[in-house]
């Protein structure tokens, strides 16, 4: 029996998170600091690409582009399963394979219905 | 491992407090990302780490993208909002501190939670969540597939009934007759 993980196994993940955080607030404060400040109507235009800007980046879009979002929750969940199978799948065995391909089968059922319904096409 | 505790709780009370305050719906998005995250270091504290990992993954990640998509549908481009009533305020005001009531009175009546049994430090791990996912509760992870079809089945039904779809070309026939009737 292998000594079982404890929460300071997760020292390292704490120091990665303080090093992005302080990074990223580094960054920014020293970009606040050095860089020069200009204002006027041309600089904070959304683009400078010079070519005028028309409307407004927030229009009402197709509910499709949510159905996507949905679906990738589902299968985010179904993945989430596909974790603990792996860490165990020697001691599971052969059973444990069929159990996850039964799983994975009905997902992928659901994956044939959504393409066949033409739902990943966006015109 | 306290001193963790308390900066971690720090950290998911203020940024709670600021996804209800924030004017601007996406800051209270990525406010309530930030809560999401320091609730998986809870978690972590409490060596639930297929829990903290699932946290991180399915909410975090899946459902704040869910929350923002919603932000951008809802076109929401005046900043703060609907005004309420004043007496819709006092309602709000009456039911949180009625609750607050509650839940402080609960705790002052100091109800001493026992275990039920002994702590086991290894319970949380994905190795022992997946021993006992996989045998014990089989049939519930495997009625679970079940379930992800049918919200499948069910989001497409939803949200696919554009009038004006172009007819699927797989269908044909009698069959695309009797569709777009």
């Amino acid at each position: 029996m292998e000594p079982i993980s404890t929460p300071h196994d997760y020292l390292p993940v704490l120091v990665q998170a303080a090093i992005a955080v302080g990074f990223v607030g580094f960054a920014l404060s020293a970009a606040a600091f050095l860089g020069p400040r200009l204002h006027g109507r041309k600089k904070e235009e959304s683009f400078e690409c010079g070519i005028e800007q028309q409307g407004d980046a927030r229009r009402p879009f197709s509910v499709k582009y949510l159905l996507i979002a949905i679906l990738f929750v589902l299968f985010d969940v179904e993945v989430i399963f596909l974790y603990p199978w792996a860490v165990n799948f020697k001691a599971l065995g052969a059973v444990g394979f069929v159990e996850m391909v039964v799983f994975v089968g009905f997902v992928l059922a659901g994956l044939y219905y959504v393409l066949r319904k033409g739902v990943m096409r966006i015109e | 491992m306290a001193a963790l505790f308390y900066i971690l709780a720090a950290i998911s009370v203020i940024s709670a407090l600021t996804v209800v305050g924030a004017r601007n719906p996406v800051n209270s998005v990525i406010a309530l990302v930030v809560c999401f995250l320091s609730i998986a270091g809870h978690y972590v504290l409490l060596n639930a780490q297929f829990l903290a990992m699932v946290h991180v993954i399915v909410y975090t990640g899946a459902i704040m993208v869910l929350f923002l998509f919603v932000i951008m549908l809802l076109n929401l481009n005046k900043p703060g909002g609907p005004r309420k009533s004043l007496a819709m305020r006092l309602a709000a005001a009456v039911a949180g501190g009625l609750l607050f009531l509650t839940l402080a009175a609960a705790v002052r009546q100091g109800v001493a939670i026992t275990p039920a049994a002994g702590f086991d430090p290894g319970v949380g791990l994905v190795r022992h969540v997946g021993q006992v996912l996989f045998t014990e509760f089989l049939l519930p992870f495997e009625v679970s597939s079940v379930l992800f079809l049918s919200a499948i089945v069910g989001v497409v039904m939803l949200a696919k009934k554009d009038k004006d779809e172009a007819p699927d070309p797989h269908i044909t026939g009698p069959e695309r007759a009797r569709r777009t009737a």
